[in-house]
């Protein structure tokens, strides 16, 4: 790539020549990457291709084995994020790291909040200013509350509130947006903008693509641990970036097959839990696949997690294929052959210290059995051949899934649970952190078990998902299911109207 | 092929397993009185309730809790054994009724723990005080020493003039009943998931309450045979029987490489470490040291059982991100 050019101003933060392993697998090599006061930066790559460790690099986690972070046009060692902080980069990492016990305040503000005499924690001081930030943000989540038990999508937005407060100078950002729907999204970009007009240097992941040509300028690709290409946005498409991502022209990213559907398989009536959702009511087809679309905090995750029997209901009643399912039992609702991918892979789709192997296995402890032991061989199998159907990029699948990117890792919660056959499926956010190349590869398998007869509800936060695979969508608002849209009727418009309340059913 | 937290694990039981032989090879060839049948028969005799009790509390710990009652529940049993002894009962009827009432024990500690939501070390440490509470308002200061002989016999004596006692053959059953349980079964397998994370192991369809209960039920059976053993043993079955052994259990299972947080270790790596500190006793008795010194080795080993499969998984982190 070209070095700095002698007009213009000089790169805020840069790597040079960077390299860096883990043991067998090269994530980075000879990157360099330059990011200038007042530009949003997008980065850009497959699952595994390097942009978390870039990442990571940047900000002091890792230490680069071969070439140089540079602050300024200076080179730097950071030896720890608490270095590059101090030097005005903030940096929100792919997986939130929230302290549970904590408030969301506490989280924000952690071990620098404002201070009245005698050194005691002014919390007003503290309460205001997240309320503040919240507000920014357009986001009603109250400061005070612990953050344990928030979703996913409210975690991402105390991490973006967390970065923001630093008022940095530089601002790392590793798929923000992959839980948000679209008006949260807009919130954000409009935030960045006000930052990018002040002067701050902004880097930025997300598979969405559209979310990239919206907001970035120049775009840097890697493929493979390799540097592809960094190039102004300007006159490239959508087409063009991803052919610098895959290396080859990508199928159609919605391949939906149209299906007739079959019997109810998934009978959901009066569903209800207090001060939750109320009196929900829908059916799912074999064959069918049924959006579920609302804003963050709609209450569509919880109303999957109730009728997989994580959470209990307090009224109303599910059934699977003419079984009702048992209240609060996550067994019984499997084996009616029912199957949940949910949002969170890492605190609930995944035992993070096992391998790819067992953690696959966990959902065939009673199948892959010979003789009350566990089939080893079986098990290895039905393992392996998930990982290679959702084409799960690792070295070895006795590897722990904690070495696999975040892209990789959600691909083994859907293996894990497809390799359960289930007849009803459930999927939260299921391409959340997923590339735009097996995100196709996953709509595809999706259309394909629809096609086998299945009943799929799709939950996601990715509006241009629900519209372009299902065949009708469900919209929450509230805790209330507020619409039915047949596919045909179904646009961003519709969708968005009911999903923010501004149209009944 | 072993995953990366088992290869670690494995590591330290080798370790662990390493430590035992050259501990038994000095002790062979250094300390009098060690080599000989009658005094390894002590030793393996002496080691046989930390043993027992270690079987279910590595699967406990493997998943993620603890029990301390189980000395006191062994207590309780013997102390139940020896009233009712007096009362003229037939040894074969009590003995039935003191497993059933260590599964009480045990069912107890595990509704506590699943039911309520409590954590099991304030249970535990609860039903430890109170468990031992009862067993001396059932047998005051007795001590009943008059089981009948082929029992006792059959507790304390040894294999002819081998080093092995007759209690040990049961035992290795036990043992490979515990190794086929947590390393080939898949009750096992989602102990080791519910240990490492419980929320995974639920949304994958794991009856984590359940598997805790049972848990919790057997090492009530299983504390409560160690207590009957002890009492015959021993030939004495008093209200303090087996004070403070839960402390040579957990010390015996975290030095193995059972990890304190759930989710790693080998049932052999345990057992491993059992025998270690079964070992270290004995040399210490052989060599006079004072049962007080005693006391702090095994407190110091506790802690270096704790860090050291700490250090061992940093040196491997450090050097997998060094290499290549
Ligand atoms: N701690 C680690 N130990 C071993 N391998 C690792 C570790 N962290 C990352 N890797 C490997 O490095 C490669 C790059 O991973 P990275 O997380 O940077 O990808 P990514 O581009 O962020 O992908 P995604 O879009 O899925 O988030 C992957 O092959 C991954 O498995
Ligand atoms: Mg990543």
């Amino acid at each position: 790539m070209t070095h700095p050019s002698t007009t213009g101003p000089a790169p805020v933060l840069a790597l040079r020549d960077v390299s860096k392993s883990f043991g067998a697998v090269r994530a980075l090599r000879d990157v360099s990457l330059e990011l200038f006061p007042g530009e949003v930066h997008a980065l850009a790559g497959e699952n595994g291709a390097g942009k978390s460790t870039l990442i990571k690099t940047l900000a002091g986690v890792h230490r680069p084995d071969t070439g140089q972070v540079l602050l300024d046009g200076a080179p730097v060692a950071f030896h720890g994020p608490g270095d590059a902080r101090d030097a005005g980069i903030a940096v929100i990492y792919q997986e939130p790291t929230l302290f549970p016990d904590l408030s969301i305040a506490e989280n924000i503000y952690m071990g620098r909040r404002p201070r009245r005499a005698l050194g005691r924690i002014d919390h007003k001081a503290t309460h205001n200013a997240t309320a503040a930030l919240m507000e920014r943000l357009g986001v009603e989540l109250d400061p005070d509350r612990p953050a344990r038990g928030l979703s996913i999508a409210d975690q991402q937005i105390v991490e973006i509130a967390k970065a923001l407060s630093f008022d940095a100078r530089v601002l790392i950002m590793d798929e923000p947006t992959a839980a948000l729907t679209g008006s949260e999204v807009a919130r954000l970009f409009g935030v960045v903008r006000t930052l990018r007009e002040q002067g701050a240097a902004v880097l930025f992941i997300s598979h969405r693509l559209e979310e990239i040509f919206e907001i970035c300028q120049r775009v840097t690709t890697l493929r493979d641990g390799a540097w592809i290409a960094s190039e102004p946005l300007d006159g490239m498409t959508e087409d063009d970036l991803v052919r610098r991502m895959v290396g080859r022209d990508l199928d159609e990213l919605y391949p939906k097959q149209e299906v007739e559907p079959g019997e109810v398989a998934l009978s959901v009536r009066r569903l209800t839990r207090e001060g939750v959702f109320t009196d929900v009511s829908f059916e799912v087809r074999h064959g069918e696949i049924v959006g579920l679309a609302g804003l963050v905090g709609a209450g569509r995750t919880e109303v999957a997690r109730a009728i997989f029997g994580i959470d209990r209901w307090d009224a109303g009643e599910v059934s699977v294929r003419g079984r009702a399912l048992v209240n609060g039992a996550p067994s019984t609702a499997m084996s009616a052959g029912l199957a949940l991918v949910p949002e969170d892979r890492r605190a609930q789709g995944l035992v993070m210290d096992m391998s790819i192997e067992r953690n696959i296995g966990l959902t065939g402890l009673r199948t892959t059995v010979k003789a009350g032991l566990m089939d080893r061989g079986a098990e290895r199998s039905r393992s392996l051949d998930w990982a290679v159907r959702l084409q799960v990029k690792y070295a070895r699948i006795a590897d722990t899934v904690n070495t696999l990117s975040g892209g990789n890792q959600q691909k083994v919660v859907l293996a894990k649970w497809l390799a359960t056959g289930p007849r009803v499926l459930i999927v939260d956010e299921p391409t959340r952190g997923i590339d735009v190349g097996t995100k196709a590869e996953v709509h595809r398998l999706l259309s394909q078990l629809a096609a086998d007869g299945v009943a799929v509800l799709m939950i996601s936060s990715d509006l241009p998902e629900i519209l372009g695979m299902a065949d009708r969508v469900l919209v929450m608002h509230e805790g209330r299911l507020t619409a039915e849209i047949p596919r045909s009727d179904a646009t961003e418009e519709t969708v968005m109207a009911a999903a923010t309340g501004r149209a009944a059913a | 092929m072993a995953d990366i937290s088992l290869s670690r694990a494995v590591r330290w039981d080798t370790v662990v397993g390493a430590l035992l032989i050259v501990v038994l090879l000095f002790s062979f060839g250094f300390v009098d009185g060690f080599g000989n049948a009658l005094n390894l028969s002590f030793l393996i005799g002496n080691t046989l309730p930390i043993a027992l009790i270690a079987l279910p509390m590595t699967l406990l710990v493997v998943s993620g809790e603890i029990d301390l009652s189980v000395a006191s529940t062994a207590g309780l049993s013997g102390a139940v054994m020896g009233a009712l002894w007096n009362q003229g009962m037939a040894i074969e009827t009590i003995i039935p009724i003191c497993l059933l009432l260590g599964v009480v024990c045990g069912l107890v500690n595990g509704l506590l723990v699943t039911k309520l939501g409590l954590p099991s070390l304030a249970v535990t440490i609860g039903t430890l005080a109170a468990y031992r509470g009862i067993a001396q308002i059932v047998l005051g200061s007795d001590a009943v020493t008059d089981f009948p002989a082929q029992y006792l016999d059959f507790a304390s004596g040894r294999i002819g003039d081998t080093f092995i006692p007759y209690a040990f053959l049961p035992f290795l059953v036990l043992l490979a009943i515990a190794v086929v349980a947590l390393h080939a079964t898949p009750f096992g397998r989602s102990l080791f998931a519910i240990g490492a994370s419980e929320e995974a192991a639920r949304f994958a369809g794991i009856r984590v309450k359940r598997q805790k209960l049972i848990l919790f039920t057997l090492t009530g059976l299983m504390a409560s045979l160690t207590g009957i053993f002890w009492a015959l043993h021993y030939a004495s079955a008093r209200y303090d029987n087996a004070t403070g052994l839960e402390l040579s259990v957990v010390a015996a299972v975290l030095l193995g490489g059972i990890d304190f947080d759930g989710g790693k270790g080998t049932l052999g790596g345990a057992i491993a470490g059992v025998f270690l500190l079964g070992a270290l006793q004995n040399v210490m008795s052989l060599q006079d040291v004072s049962a007080q010194s005693q006391i702090v080795v095994t407190g110091v080993l506790l802690v270096l059982s704790v860090l050291g499969p700490r250090v061992a998984r940093q040196i491997a982190v450090v050097r997998a991100q060094s290499s290549g």
